[in-house]
């Protein structure tokens, strides 16, 4: 299905899964902060929330160092 | 003559000396300084001039340091930031900086939280001192800040920031600048203080690791009132280390969005 990753027309498989997509993206869960929609989704919701299509995330990916 | 004698202007009658200006608003002066300059007491001023009498060692009054720290601001910022309340999450290398640079800027009151002691290898990045070694971070900040403005109103927390205190150690805080070392944790801070008050900015650090260029070091804006301060990118690693400069330039770029965003503008424009 077709979503927008930070504003990206991006490919996902039908009835993934917030954590599918990070995974597919080769992103630590641990290390991101992610908007579904325009709205936080919490961390502990990553495998359980569905994507659909159309969705628009945004991913903030922080790294270490500070 | 018109003249600005520690940073208030006066009326004063034309030829007057330095030393007869000290003699009559501040007799216990031992520095003159005329329009940056030290002067002697029988240095005669002109319309215009600066005059600042110093007595050497000696703190100013709260109403005297707020005129002399502000006069060197853009008129106008300084009410504003005083009424301002400024949370900061880590005082490493980004937050010990950021700390410094809002207390110079007159910010009223700062909440810093660190679990963290003051360790040789921070000397390195982080505004600390040799005396400060094996002291909490905060209460070795707190102190310097002391140093600089004392009316700045410093609340010092020295514990580890988690999703459960956030809201009560951060909870007054107009704002809040996210200055925590690892990736899952500046994560976990934005994600919870984000969901809490979604209402407030959050200005975060990502990505300064290194002595590469200081141009790639920005300041974008993310989801909701998430702005990042970094290039996004360079993690601190075996063989990328965290230097003064680069995190200093992050840290500035958070200071300054900081001072922005209390000021109504928009950090990134």
């Amino acid at each position: 299905m077709n979503i927008t990753v930070n504003g990206k027309p991006t490919e996902t498989a039908t009835g993934s899964t917030v954590q599918n997509l990070l995974d597919q993206l080769r992103l630590d869960s641990q290390q991101v902060v992610v908007e579904r929609n325009h709205t936080i989704v919490p961390r502990q919701h990553f495998v359980g929330e569905l994507l659909a299509e159309d969705d628009s995330l945004e991913i903030v990916h922080f790294v270490g160092g500070g | 003559m018109k003249l600005i004698i520690n940073e208030i202007a006066r009326e004063v009658p034309d030829g007057c000396s330095a030393g007869s200006l000290r003699d009559q608003f501040k007799a216990d002066a031992d520095v003159l300084i005329v329009n940056g300059f030290p002067a002697e007491p029988d240095q005669p001023l002109g319309e215009g001039d600066r005059l600042v009498l110093i007595r050497r060692g000696e703190v100013p009054s709260a109403g005297e340091l707020e005129a002399l720290l502000t006069a060197r601001h853009t008129p106008g910022v300084h009410e504003r930031v005083r009424r301002a309340t400024v949370g900061i999450a880590g005082v490493g290398g980004l937050g010990s900086a950021v700390a410094i640079a809002l207390a110079r800027s007159g910010v009223g009151r700062l909440i810093i939280a660190d679990f963290d002691l003051v360790e040789p290898s921070n000397l390195n990045r982080q505004q600390y001192f040799l005396d400060q070694i094996g002291h909490p971070k905060v209460y070795a900040l707190r102190d310097t800040l002391a140093r600089i403005n004392p009316y700045v109103h410093v609340t010092a927390c020295h514990l580890r920031v988690t999703r459960d205190n956030i809201g009560e150690i951060f909870g007054a805080a107009d704002l809040l600048v996210e200055a925590f070392d690892r990736a899952e944790q500046k994560a976990m801070l934005v994600e919870n203080f984000a969901t809490l008050f979604p209402e407030k900015p959050v200005v975060a650090g990502s990505g300064m690791a290194g002595y590469g260029p200081s141009n790639g070091v920005t300041t974008r804006k993310a989801i909701g009132q998430l702005y990042l301060c970094g290039d996004g990118a360079t993690a601190a690693a075996p063989g990328v280390g965290l230097m003064a400069p680069r995190v200093g330039i992050a840290a500035h770029h958070q200071a300054n969005a900081v001072l922005r965003l209390l000021l109504g503008e928009d950090p990134v424009a």
